[in-house]
């Protein structure tokens, strides 16, 4: 039976394993966390549509949890990838025909940008904060009041070349659309000010909610990105911008801030690329795939295959559709790879 | 009080906490469509008398959503009213009305 | 505040043998705290110090107004480098954050485009026959005051402690733009969380204000105060800082840098003059100190040696909260005993009788 390993148990990987034990290859799906279902655990709803996360990522661990096929394997970090073998941090080497990376992304971490004080002030969150608090029922003020007026951040380590980051995360834009109209439900009498440098609302029903998150919701959209956070008196939060719109620097006291951070490369790209034949490393740190046409969830080394976001910023959508694609593309380059051995053995 | 020979510099800065913005919420109930302004200038592209003076429809009613009102009434006070901007408007904001309700709401600002 | 960051800025400085480079202007607005730093540091803390006639302006005002060319301000800075090689030194500690802020970024220059040292050397030996050689370390003297605070609190006569409440007094810090914002690295606790002077203040009692407009520059700006003209923005900037610190009442603003803290004293005086408003508590302005100042009283140094008489905003309501005893018939009179003159009383110092004093708290 035809073995497989997919590296990372995020919605890519799952969605890629599922699909390759459907079609009957054996898969040995390594996840380093204790429990599969990678980012989107934490995550309590998805936009546009506002559907709860778990109602994607639940039907696909259990399938995976449940398929004779498939060997979950959590707590499970890896060290290298090779030719037909994957090395664990344990040392462990497991065989197999072909590889697929689906590693994902690192979430950017906000104390990087020192000026907007996360972790230092009380109160300025980060979207992934939001969304637990979101998914814990409950989104409340430091001191347990309710925020009367909210700021939301776009591009928090995106764009954003004094980071080292200067792609753009795809996803905060409709992330920070989804995020105000959530906080408005809660508190339909609390002011919302999104500070963007552009709306980036690039999918199905992303330009449709940012309208009516204008329209219904009163959210208010600064295209400005905010300079600096400090304290004041009162114990809110000051925020600096521009509101380039108008031409003149502006001023706000705010109860809460929440950064829309971005997604980052992981550090194990560069090792992957330093190691692997073939394996490279786009400039922003995400892997470079073969080609971005026809080729998107191969790479250069053969036997070894890309899904999600691992190759860039993607929506969960992508990665899902990524996923499928490279089971399909494992399985045909296994096919082609066993009709290449006939042919050997036949001339034999 | 001492003349130096010079004045403090007033702020330029718009300040959402010192600004009222109770005119700027009745003006957006009474017309919540112009909160979907994408702030794309094509009012002000076509503007009849934004080509001939300083007269910036996009930028008087971004500050008057800041609660900055100060002049607006009397910038309104150059529209022609010919409604080209009405025509152009890719989110279809009712921009002569939009005139139509600043001047009568800003009115003595 | 959870202050956290500041210990991924720290930066190495020398625990001995220091080559001093005065500031220009500090010895008119502060004339006693650059000797009272000598004092620290060869007397009190019995560290190696050398205190060069020789070297001179590091033309950094000229440069940021546009006089001074770039290979000028280089080759005066390698010259001031060749002095200190001569003396036998490689520890270069500069007084004014603009010349720290200049000798910084030029070592970065030369690092990033080794031609322009090559230059340097060239134009150097030109037109002084000299050569020279890097610092090893190059610091500001806040830097120097910061890394040996905790000795300074060992030897501590007062505290920066009420005398009467026993609460520790509320310091507001203003860090020059030079020190950190060019080269964030460069400073202890980057460019957004200084923790140099927090650092001090921290150690030795007292307690720092975070208020709105801390990052905010105090206005100086160079060619933007030259000019009369121009000054209107230039004391807008520091009227906003002092607005936006004044709810938290500060008992003292303290500052490594000599253009803000002459400025935040002086345009106190000002703003009450042009506008009647003071900011201080009790109907008088917020006294601003040099570190070396706070130092000297930590360690019980006279204020009137330290040359506090030429502030413009008072500092006896501060003295009299850490318990510093002074004699205040003695204000005036200078070194040698003879008499300096008394300044008129001014509504920044409580308002004189008759005129009208609009406070802020």
């Amino acid at each position: 039976m035809r073995h497989v390993i997919v590296i990372g148990g995020g919605v890519a990987g799952l969605q890629c394993a599922t699909q390759l034990a459907r079609t009957g290859v054996r898969v040995t799906l390594l996840e380093k966390e204790p429990r599969a279902g990678g980012k989107l655990l934490g995550w309590n709803s998805l936009f546009p549509s506002i559907t709860p996360a778990a109602e994607v990522i639940g039907p696909l661990v259990e399938e995976a949890e449940r398929s004779a096929n498939i060997d979950l394997r959590t707590g499970c970090e890896v060290r290298s990838v090779g030719t037909g073998e994957v090395t664990l941090a344990d040392g462990e080497r497991i065989a197999c025909d072909a590889t697929v990376i689906a590693t994902g992304f690192t979430i950017f971490d906000a104390t990087v940008k020192e000026e907007y004080g996360y972790g230092l002030y009380d109160n300025v969150v980060t979207s992934v904060d939001l969304e637990r608090m979101f998914g814990e029922g409950s989104v409340l003020l430091r001191d347990g009041s309710a925020p009367r007026r909210i700021a939301i951040l776009h591009c928090v380590g995106s764009r954003d070349e004094k980071v080292c980051q200067r792609h753009c995360s795809k996803v905060c834009c409709v992330t920070g659309v989804k995020q105000a109209i959530e906080l408005k439900r809660l508190y339909p009498s609390a002011e919302i000010y999104n500070f963007y440098m552009d709306l980036r609302m690039f999918g199905p029903g992303y330009e449709e909610m940012y309208r009516e998150a204008q329209q219904q919701y009163n959210i208010n959209f600064v295209r400005g990105r905010i300079s600096e956070v400090s304290p004041t008196f009162e114990g809110r939060l000051q925020i600096k911008a521009e509101d380039t719109l108008t031409g003149r620097p502006l001023k706000m006291g705010v109860d809460m801030l929440v950064l829309m951070v971005g997604m980052k490369a992981n550090a194990m790209n560069a090792v992957l690329a330093a190691e692997v034949e073939g394996l490279q490393m786009q400039p922003s740190g995400f892997m470079q795939p073969r080609d971005p046409f026809t080729g998107n969830v191969c790479s250069r080394s053969e036997g070894i295959f890309y899904a999600g976001a691992v190759t860039a910023p993607k929506n969960v959508c992508e990665s899902l559709g990524e996923g499928m694609a490279a089971a399909n593309s494992v399985v045909r380059w296994l096919d082609e790879q066993a009709t290449r051995q006939n042919r050997t053995e036949e001339a034999r | 009080m001492t003349d130096f020979g010079y004045t403090v510099s007033k702020p330029r800065r718009i300040d959402i906490d010192r600004n009222d913005m109770t005119l700027c919420d009745g003006i957006l109930s009474s017309m919540p469509e112009l909160q979907t302004c994408i702030g794309c200038g094509t009012c002000t592209a076509v503007c009849t008398a934004g080509n001939l003076t300083d007269f910036n429809f996009r930028r008087v009613h971004t500050l008057v959503r800041r609660g900055e009102y100060r002049g607006a009434y009397e910038a309104m006070n150059k529209c022609m009213l010919c409604g080209k901007c009405r025509l152009a408007c890719p989110r279809g904001i009712n921009t002569r009305a939009v005139v139509l309700l600043l001047k009568e709401r800003l009115k003595g600002m | 505040m959870r202050r956290s960051n500041w210990t991924e800025y720290q930066k190495e400085i020398a625990d001995d043998h220091y080559y001093y480079a005065r500031s220009c202007i500090r010895q008119n607005f502060f004339p006693g705290s650059e000797k009272a730093f000598l004092n620290i540091i060869g007397g009190n803390l019995r560290k190696d110090i050398f205190d060069d006639p020789a070297h001179t302006s590091c033309t950094g005002i000229g440069y940021h107004s546009d006089i001074v060319p770039l290979e000028t301000i280089m080759t005066v800075v390698a010259r001031q480098f060749s002095l200190m090689s001569e003396a036998g030194y490689e520890n270069f500690v500069a007084s004014c954050i603009t010349s720290f802020g200049v000798y910084t970024e030029i070592m970065a220059t030369w690092e990033e485009f080794p031609e322009t040292e090559e230059r340097t050397r060239e134009y150097l030996l030109k037109a002084t026959g000299r050569e020279f050689r890097k610092p090893k370390n190059l610091a500001h003297t806040s830097d120097i005051i910061f890394h040996h605070r905790e000795q300074i609190a060992l030897q501590a006569r007062h505290r920066l402690v009420n005398v009467y409440t026993g609460e520790p007094l509320r310091v507001v810090e203003h860090i020059g733009c030079h020190y950190a914002k060019i080269f964030p690295k460069s400073g202890i606790g980057g460019s957004e969380f200084p923790y140099v002077l927090a650092g001090m203040v921290e150690s030795w009692g007292g307690e720092i204000v975070d208020y709105p407009e801390r990052r905010h520059c105090c206005g100086f700006g160079f060619r933007n105060y030259l000019v009369q003209a121009n000054r209107g923005y230039s004391i807008a900037n520091s009227r906003s800082k002092l607005e936006s610190m004044a709810p938290y009442r500060p008992d003292f603003i303290v500052s490594n840098c000599p253009g803000c803290a002459m400025f935040l004293d002086k345009w106190q005086y000002t703003l009450a003059e042009m506008e009647g408003t003071v900011y201080g508590q009790n109907g008088r302005g917020i006294p601003v100190l040099t570190y070396e100042e706070m130092a000297g009283l930590v360690l019980g140094y006279n204020p009137w040696e330290l040359g506090m008489q030429m502030h413009q905003v008072d500092v006896e309501p501060l003295l009299d909260k850490m318990g510093v005893e002074y004699d205040r018939a003695a204000k005036y009179l200078g070194r040698n005993g003879k008499y300096l003159g008394r300044p008129e009383a001014v509504r920044v110092n409580g308002c004189p009788q008759g005129t009208y004093c609009n406070t802020k708290i």
